[in-house]
């Protein structure tokens, strides 16, 4: 008697093919929205460290057919105690490949494909080109770049309501030992990453002059030899914190430091921990944080459940604590807010821009600089720079904009009026008549 | 519910659009804030700020201190600013160029200033920490050593002291160590 196979997405399914009232918007149900799923949704994963072989498992096991990943470091000894992609002969190769290849092995159907390079070396393009971006990263600089390129894609129609088709969503995990967050990032409705920057503790520096005269820890020892020692010996030949024979001389200056101030402590490992900022990551939570992001990429690509609201906190270090919290956007944000729209000729001068910016019922901003896209196009301080700047006030925006019909310009200055003035820096979203380009050459054309 | 097929159509749309991007780069939200920060600027005349990769590099920058008062009357001492794309998250690293016999400053340009460290917060600035180093070559303190001997020199015999800055910046040697004439 012949046995029928039950579906290898028959749990999916429950999820996928059935209405509920707990659904988002717009959820469709359907065999359709499974395979369309499967066929048109491309996800990238940003890491392959802990949080990263996490995810590609939990997002291959969860149905997703095409993953990248990026990540440009390669695997190392202390890795392989939670990162379970990778094995002892592992050593030494690029963390992206073998994680793509160990999960292909395992999850039949799946196709990932590994990217070894810096997440800066990418074009834009190749960003633009997934549905949700999922990260699992370390360090602020590495979030920070890839929430600017996401929310970069933003666009705002003329009631500044994001344009649904230019919103890249991403999900977003961090874990530092026994503790974790994971939170959603739909760039226009929910803050982004620049938004809440303040969620990040400053990170701990001591003084230089505690390290040079008064070290009273193994750290103060290790920090002596990292910043201090290294560059009297070393003069201009910067620390490579990668290279084990650099690491090895801070380690050795350390020991000889805290052997002078009788200090325990100073081990090898820990110079490591100190130097490279390492804090001892937890396999559990990595586990925990990884399924919580692969959950939340499903709920946002099907509709198939709300979404997390927005940023969810993971405690382990006692007991268990977790909790979630709706953090608010900031309307203004630089980064992903959508800008005062203004809209202008294009001979309208530099010059003349500034001085309509004073009298914008939204701006009302004086003494103003200007920046576009890495270009300073005028500066009102310091006198250097205004001098290299100025001649380009006569010259039209449009021009110094490079001639496109319209772009994200940031300006600042004196916000206000009277006594209540206040610096401020703006976003603006600048449209020039008439360029809106083949729709009146077209008109032309015709008649 | 990701549109799926909005996704398909703005694929379309993006490979045509493709010819008519803007030039240049993003900039980061460090960019943009170290830009607010160096438009309003405002320096004692003392103090004056070179871009040495010209006016769209502001990341990169030199800061020139000649002071009108205290033991480093009329020396030139030059820093260099390196600014991180998540400035003002992290505080800029701050190197003095110039070799100086200073108490708060070690040969190799290392700068103990709180506020480049452990006191760095978001709301100060770049001119902030202009005014704290120029404050640095007004009142030297002997209580924050980077360069031990000049700080027990500066604690024990002020006027000794006064002597060696001069010598110092005059071109010459204290003790061993020999300084470039920076006046």
């Amino acid at each position: 008697m012949a046995v029928s196979q039950p579906s290898r997405s028959r749990d999916l399914d429950k999820l996928l093919l059935r209405p509920g009232h707990l659904v988002g918007p717009n959820f469709e149900p359907g065999p359709e929205l499974r395979d369309d799923i499967k066929e048109y949704v491309k996800v990238l994963v940003v890491g392959a460290g802990g949080l990263g072989c996490e995810l590609l498992k939990d997002l291959a096991l969860t149905g997703f057919k095409y993953l990248d990943v990026i990540d440009m470091d390669r695997i190392e000894v202390t890795n392989l105690n939670r990162q379970f992609l990778f094995r002892l002969e592992d050593v030494g190769k690029p963390k992206a490949e073998v994680a793509a290849k160990r999960v292909m092995e395992r999850v039949n159907g799946v196709n990932i494909t590994p990217h070894f390079c810096r997440i800066e070396d990418k074009p834009l393009d190749f960003y633009s080109d997934f549905s949700i971006i999922v990260l699992g990263l370390d360090s602020v600089e590495a979030r920070s770049y890839i929430n600017a390129v996401a929310c970069g894609f933003l666009e705002y129609d003329s009631e500044d309501n994001p344009r649904e088709e230019t919103v890249k969503p991403m999900v977003d995990g961090g874990t530092e030992g026994f503790k974790g967050h994971a939170r959603i990032i739909v760039p226009g409705t929910t803050p982004c990453f620049e938004c809440t920057i303040w969620l990040f503790p400053p990170q701990v520096k001591f003084p230089l002059c505690t390290l040079a005269e008064t070290p009273r820890t193994a750290a103060h020892c290790i920090e002596y030899a990292h910043l201090i020692k290294w560059n009297e010996v070393h003069g201009s030949r910067s620390f490579d914190p990668d290279n084990p024979e650099d690491m090895q001389w801070v380690y050795s200056e350390a020991v000889k430091r805290a052997e002078l101030f009788g200090i325990p402590g100073v081990t090898y490992s820990f110079t490591q921990g100190v130097v490279k900022n390492i804090i001892p990551a937890i396999a559990s939570t990595n586990a925990i944080i990884s399924a919580a992001c692969a959950l939340e990429t499903l709920k946002i690509v099907s509709g198939c459940s709300k979404t997390l609201s927005n940023y969810l906190t993971y405690n382990g270090v006692e007991g268990l604590h977790t909790k979630v919290t709706e953090f608010v956007r900031d309307k203004d944000c630089l980064v992903c807010g959508p800008g005062v729209l203004i809209e202008l000729d294009k001979s309208v001068t530099l010059k003349k821009f500034i001085d309509q910016l004073e009298d914008h019922p939204r701006l009302l901003l004086s003494r103003v600089s200007v920046t576009h896209r890495g270009k300073n196009l005028y500066m009102q301080a310091p006198p250097v720079l205004e001098e290299m700047t100025r001649s380009n006030l006569d010259l039209p925006l449009f021009e110094l904009m490079g001639g496109v019909a319209k772009d994200v310009i940031h300006v600042n200055g004196m916000a206000g009026k009277g006594d209540k003035k206040q610096s401020c820096l703006r976003k603006l979203r600048v449209v020039f008549r008439g360029v809106d380009g083949i729709a009146d050459i077209d008109m032309a054309g015709g008649a | 519910m990701i549109k799926l097929f909005k996704v398909k159509e703005k694929q379309r749309e993006l490979a045509e659009s493709a010819n008519g991007k803007p030039p240049g780069k993003k900039q980061s939200a460090g960019e943009l804030r170290l830009h607010k920060d160096i438009s309003e600027l405002n320096l004692p005349k003392t103090c004056s700020i070179s871009f040495p990769n010209g006016k769209d590099d502001l990341m990169n920058f030199e800061v020139t201190i000649r002071p009108d008062e205290g033991y480093y009357l009329s020396g030139t001492f030059v820093f260099s600013f390196q600014i991180s794309p998540i400035y003002p998250h992290e505080a800029p690293k701050v190197k003095c160029k110039t070799k100086v016999y200073h108490p708060n400053i070690d040969l190799e340009g290392n700068v103990c200033l709180n506020i480049l460290r452990e006191d760095w917060k978001p709301v100060l600035n770049i001119n902030t920490i202009i005014y704290g180093l120029y404050h640095l070559f007004t009142e030297p303190n002997h209580e924050d050593p980077l360069n031990h001997d000049a700080a027990a020199v500066l604690r024990d015999n002020p006027k000794m002291f006064e002597s060696n800055v001069r010598r110092a910046m005059a071109g010459g040697y204290v003790g061993q160590t020999f300084f470039p004439r920076c006046i």
